[in-house]
């Protein structure tokens, strides 16, 4: 699957490392809607981290849609939320 | 896989959809929305221009009553001048009447002023947001053919057509290869089979035809010493013999010529 790192760039991971992403994914999830922002921040570098970590970077002249997006690492619990509400990442 | 990466992809993905039915081409999306200003713009124009109208209205009349309101004034003056207050009176009440209305078109009339000023200023604002607009949007258009442009050559410098070009050529080749090696297989089948070739795939079996080779090879050899002590034993008649058993010896050395297709084969 390829996955964005919004801000970054493109990786390419193997399918049986979601298992482990999910968990981190949930967590983050579950902190955005409780509004834990310094919880939001340590899982989104975690979760980050593991992506880095365990994904091959697409070179930046490939062309592929990701079926997965992250926020950029310095993005905001709030950021976040709007961009997960209808109006928030493309406006109109 | 419910999180944050999914919905942020899922709602990229309906964005993205939703941004294509719209229009295909981001240059388009612009230039409709600069179309939507323009008419913005000329619908704001349009209301000062109501605006300067119903001022000018209000100019108009503000003019007829204060025309009437001398004419009172006047004829006030007069009844008076003629002795009939009663009439003086009328003009005057009637004159009032006038003022109040005149004071309450005046208000009217500071309103639409102070409006139609925050109207033009307004016009003029949009104006230069859609005049700066239009340039950012040429900007923009120019910068996306030029980005356009360069992932088409892009995608033809690193991808797809060159480098399939490639592969093609390779595979084309390991084709070639393939089935050139694939016919002289088949060639030196047929030719082990019609019995042109000798089978030598083995050294093993090599070793065992020199062993018999030797073997035979000595077993001539002590039939010749048997002939040649049978010769010295018993005179010239075992001549002929002799020279029948060269010819024997020599039997290996035929061995020689069919041997060399085996370099051939490796």
């Amino acid at each position: 699957m390829i996955v964005r790192i919004m801000g970054e760039g493109q990786v390419k991971l193997a399918d049986s490392h979601f298992a482990e992403l999910n968990k981190l994914d949930d967590e983050l999830l579950e902190e955005m809607e409780g509004g834990d922002e310094p919880g939001f921040r340590r899982t989104l570098h975690a979760l980050l981290d593991k992506v880095r970590e365990l994904g091959t970077p697409l070179p930046d002249d490939a062309l592929e849609p990701s079926q997965l997006i992250l926020p950029s690492p310095d993005a905001t619990l709030s950021e976040v939320r709007d961009m997960l509400t209808d109006d928030g990442l493309i406006p109109g | 896989m419910s999180g944050v990466m999914k919905r942020m992809g899922m709602i990229f993905r309906a964005k993205a959809n939703k941004a294509l039915d719209r229009a295909e081409d981001p240059r388009e999306t612009l230039d409709y929305s600069y179309q939507k200003q323009l008419e913005l713009l000329q619908k704001v124009r349009r209301g000062v221009a109501d605006v300067a109208t119903s001022r000018k209205r209000l100019e108009l009349q503000l003019t007829q009553l204060q025309k009437q309101s001398s004419t009172l004034e006047d004829q006030g003056r007069k009844a008076l001048a003629l002795g009939r207050e009663d009439l003086a009176r009328e003009a005057l009440s009637r004159r009032a009447a006038l003022q109040q209305q005149v004071t309450d078109l005046e208000t009217q009339h500071q309103t639409l002023q102070g409006e139609e000023e925050k109207l033009t200023l307004a016009a003029q604002r949009l104006q230069a947001k859609v005049d700066a607009f239009r340039t950012k949007k040429e900007t923009i258009k120019a910068t996306y053919t030029a980005a356009q442009a360069q992932t088409r050559i892009g995608e033809a410098f690193s991808g797809i057509s060159e480098e399939m070009g490639d592969v093609g050529m390779a595979i084309q080749r390991a084709e070639d290869k393939t089935a050139q090696l694939q016919a002289r297989a088949g060639a030196i089948d047929e030719l082990l089979a019609s019995g042109a070739l000798d089978d030598s795939s083995g050294l093993a079996k090599d070793d065992i035809q020199t062993e018999l080779d030797r073997l035979s090879g000595g077993t001539d050899v002590e039939l010749e010493l048997q002939r040649m002590k049978a010769e010295l034993a018993g005179g010239s008649s075992g001549g002929q013999q002799a020279i029948e058993g060269g010819k024997g010896q020599a039997q290996p050395h035929s061995q020689q010529p069919q041997d060399t297709p085996r370099f051939d084969k490796q």
